[in-house]
């Protein structure tokens, strides 16, 4: 056997027993690091004669070529396995908590209103705002209920120490404000906002809540409008198969008035404790506006109509959310805050 | 308003289930509350699982039963051994306590539980369900019990057992005799109408196309004519639109039939006598407030001479006593009803404890009139005095309802009372109310239901709400209103009203607006206000809401002085909540503190509304404000990392914020300045200020103030920006610039100035050097210590150059930061650290 083949047999015999890349990486420089073996044996060349030089040199440099293609080959298959096994190893605990982010959000109930501006205004309402301390006059007076009107009895009132001046008890005097800034163009608006009212807080009542109005007048206004504004409305907002009921009702600014329920989002209709087994979640009242409330905004009767609907939206992110107390909303405790 | 449904059934027949009936009525806008039953079942579709449980009567065991004997228990003196027949054959003797029966009497009609009923335990407060079991009492065999209302759980009377009319049949299932289900109806301010049994079947009848029956009763005979026995006159016809009096002589005041008892306590009302019974069944049925007189002791009063019954308004400390015994002082608003001798009862609301029917009474006057529901509910609210009556006046009722009300009561009372009705009536009635007619068009209401309604059906409708319709024209109805109708007031939306809810809603088509859409609607504001809120809660702030309703002494230290006027309440509901906040900080900083109870960090912002009194003003100002609160440590804690000791949010952090607020929102010409607020740390606490006018102030919430609120503990920075000021800072467009492709070079400087200098100025000036190529000048270090002389400090930049057309070249850069250092020196005396030992 030839020195070099006697090299090539032990360097691949060496070869085969690296077992880590660590053990190959030292094979390598053995044999091909600067005073490596295989370059000593290739330096060889110029020991010998000239006649027995080109077959070592050819030789030498098939050895050379084998050994440097059998360690890319025993390396890479090394690199392999190491890969393999550390996917075997190296395993995480995905069920340790992921690092809190600290992510800002909105009022549960700014969301909501939002949510509602945004299904209505694909309609194309526009927001209306008006103001929170109301003459008694706009809340009531042109709004169909003169003073001592048995309706007045529906809304307990904060009264402030300036005669005639209350807390709004609803968004409704906007109507009178924007029928008066808009006249004689027709109205598609909502009017979001925060409205009062003179009771005890409990799970189910609030002295401070939001309302949603909405106000449509124009030439050709109907109730079956109405029908269709809210039935679009509630299928945005709680899913498109969602059925909606209208029961007669009443409100001093609205004639005829109606009260719209939808099927109950958790029973469907059947029953259940949500709905207290009447199938339906009563969402918001409405009606066609009263040919009084139309005159007081400068409006004929007899030429315009208009229909007007208001609705909670605490009251419907309860629903939504299964929130069982409405104290939660303005006692911002960020455990519940943050859970929206 | 209760209606039991037997009761109801008198007046109209129906073939509708509980369930239907109660959803229906809620379709017509009678809405049902709630539902107590007398012994029947619940049907399941009404049944909530959260509903007081009640006995429900076994018909096979709870019976009509008649005692025919009661014996003495040889054991106990308190107890007795009814025997009671309850069918052919059928006897069962048991042992009783019950006080209202005696040994040796018989006769009575009884209400029999058999051994298996469920009852309330007699015995148990609060009420348990208990099966009835056989068993020995004092030694001796009890199968059985005769029962009380308690137990049968129709009233909270434990004293003795119920004792039937005579004419029970003896061996019915009571739940056959007596049994019903009463349900509750909310009554709209326009349905006043339906707060009588009439009422509410009149609507059934309606909506189930039946048809009303009579309630009208004839009297079967009547003394001598009422002419000359009392005067009525009426000194306000406005109040009072009409006054009748009738008299009823020969009455024999006892305990009502025990029916009517019964339907008065189905109906909430508590039995008195069978006068005072009838007048509050005859109200009930019909809606008609009525009033008994002793019509002797009115005679008595003025001597013996014709009473005069005056209606008029009660004079300046006018007192009457009520037949509850309370002396009252009326106010000159309060309507009564007089003789010529004084008050004898306050109209509408309460009879005079004088004039009232008592057990001597043999000649009653009976009182049935209408009074106007503004005068009642002036009367009511000064007085406090809500009534069944007061009710029904408050919210107006029909003065046509007034004769047969009257008459009815007669026609009871000669059956219940044996009284004799002096025949006729003295009607005052100065201007008889004139029939509504109103000429409906059916083009009305396509234009407002927008629905097309024969003209026969919109007949059909209106006839089964006793409209009379006649067609005056091609589509048009000439409509009379009932005499039961106070609420067609604006005319034919009133009529579109009863038309569509009785035509359906269900029927009604969805459509789109077909309307033009309005002009567009600007509200800057409101658009700022959502990108407000949005950029605060990218930069990581919660956003809260807090009562607008607040108290002077909480806001007083968070407001500067003078401290401007509240807007306050009359009638606030505690006395933390007497007035409209002025500012949010006071309720963002008492939230914060609520919270740090749990949660380790937090940041708030809040945006809402002030309230503002202006001088000479009706109405106040309601500016919206913005107010953020931050405290805690800046980290979350968590498990990959150790947090203890980890840095707090501090003043920069806010500012921080106050920054990226501004970036995000695109505001011009800001700058900060040191500022002085009552809430905040003097020395840590600054303006924001736009255009040079102050838009907010934040800062480190004053040791003073957060010892006080105790949060000593915490270091809580807090703000208020008013948003019109802030907006004020938004341009009317913001540019953008380039982005440079040219490689940056980045130097540091170490500037050392006098410790008076602020950080701003020294940014100001190396930023007036950089010109156009100093794209970043960031301050990465200050440092305060041994290796600078006193009363200096060294300000670190990272100074970033790029040009936007080249690439800079060492010379080029070298140059520029000499300049930098140049001015520095020269402008603000700096040394420039590393450079001049």
């Amino acid at each position: 056997m030839s020195e070099l083949d006697s090299l090539k047999k032990r360097a691949l015999d060496e070869l085969a027993s690296c077992g880590d890349e660590s053990s190959l990486r030292n094979w390598h420089s053995r044999y091909f690091g600067k005073s490596g073996e295989m370059l000593a044996a290739l330096k060889k060349v110029s020991e010998l004669p000239p006649e027995s030089r080109k077959e070592y040199g050819q030789q030498a440099n098939i050895v050379k070529e084998n050994l440097s293609s059998a360690y890319d080959s025993s390396l890479k298959s090394c690199l392999e396995q190491a890969m393999l096994k550390s996917l075997e190893t190296e395993k995480l605990d995905v069920s340790l908590p992921g690092m809190p982010p600290s992510p800002g959000r909105l009022h549960l109930a700014t969301q909501t209103l939002r949510d509602i501006q945004s299904s209505f205004a694909e309609m194309g309402f526009q927001v209306f705002r008006s103001r929170e301390i109301e003459e008694d006059e706009f809340n009531f007076g042109l709004l169909n209920m003169p003073p001592h009107h048995p309706a007045r009895d529906m809304w307990d009132t904060f009264h402030t120490t300036d005669p005639g001046l209350i807390l709004r008890t609803h968004t409704s005097p906007g109507q009178i404000h924007v029928m008066r800034k808009f006249f004689p163009a027709p109205i598609r608006v909502i009017l979001p906002g925060m409205c009062y009212r003179y009771e005890a807080i409990t799970t189910r009542s609030e002295i401070m809540f939001h309302q949603v109005e909405g106000l449509v007048v124009g030439t050709k206004v109907s109730m079956t409008d109405l029908k269709g504004t809210i039935t679009a409305f509630t299928r945005k907002m709680f899913g498109d198969s969602r059925k909606v009921r209208i029961r007669s009702s009443y409100f001093p600014f609205t004639e005829p008035s109606i009260e719209v329920d939808m099927d109950c989002i958790v029973c469907g209709g059947k029953g259940c404790t949500l709905c207290k087994k009447s199938g339906w979640l009563e969402i918001m009242g409405a009606g066609m506006v009263h040919p009084e409330v139309m005159k007081n905004g400068g409006y004929d009767p007899a030429k315009f109509s208009g229909f007007a609907f208001g609705m909670g939206p605490e009251r419907i992110a309860m629903l939504r959310h299964a929130i069982e107390d409405i104290r939660e909303f303005w006692g911002n405790d960020l455990r519940f805050l943050s859970q929206f | 308003m209760k209606v039991p449904i037997r009761w109801l059934k008198d007046y109209v027949d129906f073939d509708l289930s509980l369930e239907a009936l109660v959803n229906r009525l809620a379709l017509a806008g009678l809405e049902v509350s709630g539902i107590k039953h007398w012994g029947t079942e619940a049907p399941e579709g009404l049944r909530l699982g959260n509903e007081e449980p009640y006995p429900v009567w076994d018909k096979d065991k709870i019976i009509i039963g008649l005692v025919t004997k009661v014996d003495k228990h040889p054991d106990a003196d308190r107890l007795k051994l009814p025997t009671v027949d309850y069918g052919p054959g059928k006897s069962i003797t048991m042992v009783t306590g019950a006080p209202n029966l005696s040994v040796g009497d018989s006769g009575q009609k009884v209400v029999l539980a058999l051994s298996g009923s469920v009852l309330f335990d007699g015995h148990a407060t609060p009420k348990v369900l208990k099966e009835l079991k056989p068993g020995k009492i004092r030694g001796v065999a009890s199968d059985a019990m005769v029962c009380s209302g308690f137990e049968l759980g129709i009233s909270d009377d434990h004293d003795g057992i119920i004792i039937l009319e005579e004419d029970a049949p003896v061996g019915t299932a009571l739940v056959d005799y007596f049994g019903d289900s009463i349900i509750e109806i909310d009554i709209l301010p326009n349905k006043a109408r339906c707060l009588s049994m009439v009422g509410v079947a009149r609507e059934v009848a309606a909506m189930t196309g039946g048809k009303l029956k009579s309630y009208s009763h004839k009297l079967k005979k009547t003394g001598s004519p009422i002419l000359g026995k009392v005067k009525v006159s009426i000194n306000d016809a406005a109040a009072c639109p009409r006054y009748t009096a009738s008299i009823i002589e020969n009455i024999k005041v006892a305990s009502s039939p025990a029916f009517l008892k019964r339907r008065l306590q189905q109906a909430g009302m508590r039995p008195i006598n069978n006068i005072v019974d009838i007048t509050n069944y005859v109200m009930l049925e019909q809606g008609q407030p009525l009033h008994a007189f002793d019509y002797d002791i009115l005679c008595n009063r003025v001597g013996g001479k014709v009473p005069e019954i005056i209606v008029r308004f009660a004079t300046k400390g006018e007192k009457i006593k009520t037949l509850d015994g309370v002396d009252r002082e009326l106010s000159t608003e309060t309507l009564v009803i007089a003789d010529s001798v004084g008050a004898i009862a306050i109209a509408g609301l309460m009879g005079g404890y004088d004039t009232e029917v008592t057990d001597k009474t043999s000649r009653v006057l009976l009182e049935s009139a209408n009074f106007d529901f503004l005068a009642i509910r002036k009367a009511m609210k000064s007085l406090g005095l809500p009534s069944e009556a007061a009710t029904r006046f408050s919210k107006g009722i029909h003065p046509a309802l007034v004769s047969e009300g009257a008459n009815r009561a007669l026609q009871l009372m000669q059956d219940f009372a044996g009284g004799i009705p002096l025949e006729g009536l003295i009607d005052c009635y100065p201007a008889p109310k004139a029939p509504q007619v109103i000429d409906f068009s059916l083009s009305e209401a396509r234009r407002i239901l927008g629905i097309d309604i024969p003209i026969a059906e919109c007949t059909k409708l209106l006839t089964s709400l006793e409209f009379q319709v006649e067609q005056s024209g091609k589509d048009l109805l000439r409509v009379t209103a009932p005499t039961h109708r106070l609420d067609i007031q604006v005319g034919v939306a009133d009529l579109l009203e009863d038309i569509a809810r009785l035509y359906g809603y269900d029927k009604f088509p969805e459509t789109s607006l077909a309307e033009e859409l309005p002009p567009v609607l600007i509200d800057p504001e409101l658009d700022f206000e959502r990108k407000l809120k949005d950029t605060l809660v990218h930069l990581g702030l919660q956003e809260t809401i807090s009562y607008s309703l607040t108290s002077p002494e909480v806001e007083s230290p968070f407001l500067e002085s003078p401290k401007p006027a509240y807007v306050e309440l009359m009638n606030p509901i505690s006395s933390e909540r007497t007035v409209m906040r002025q500012s949010l900080l006071a309720s963002m900083i008492s939230l914060a503190q609520a919270n740090l109870k749990h949660t380790e960090t937090i940041k708030l912002f809040e945006v809402g509304k002030v309230y503002q009194k202006v001088n000479n003003q009706k109405l106040p100002k309601e500016p919206y404000k913005l107010a953020i609160a931050l405290c805690g440590p800046r980290n979350k804690a968590s498990w990959t990392e150790d947090n203890s000791g980890g840095a707090h949010l501090n003043f920069y952090d806010f500012k921080g914020i106050v920054e990226g607020l501004v970036s995000g929102m695109h505001l011009e010409k800001i700058s900060f300045k040191p500022a002085i607020h009552p809430a905040l740390h003097p020395g840590k606490s600054a303006a924001l200020m736009i255009n040079e006018k102050l838009a907010g102030i934040f800062g480190v919430l004053h040791p003073k103030l957060a010892t006080t609120l105790g949060l000593g503990n915490f270091e809580l920075i807090a703000g208020e920006f008013d948003i019109h000021a802030l907006a004020s800072g938004l341009p009317a467009r913001y540019l953008s610039k380039p982005v440079s492709r040219f490689p940056a070079a980045l130097r540091d400087i170490a500037v050392v100035v006098d410790q008076s200098i602020t950080c701003q100025t020294v940014t100001n000036e190396i930023q007036a050097a950089g010109g156009n190529i100093l794209k970043l000048a960031r301050l990465f270090d200050i440092y305060q210590g041994d290796r600078i002389p006193a009363g200096t400090k060294s300000l670190a930049y990272a100074l970033n150059y790029q040009a936007d057309d080249r690439t800079l070249n060492d010379k080029e850069v070298d140059k520029l930061h000499k300049k930098i250092e140049d001015r520095l020196k020269h402008v603000l005396k700096a040394q420039i650290r590393g450079k001049e030992v």
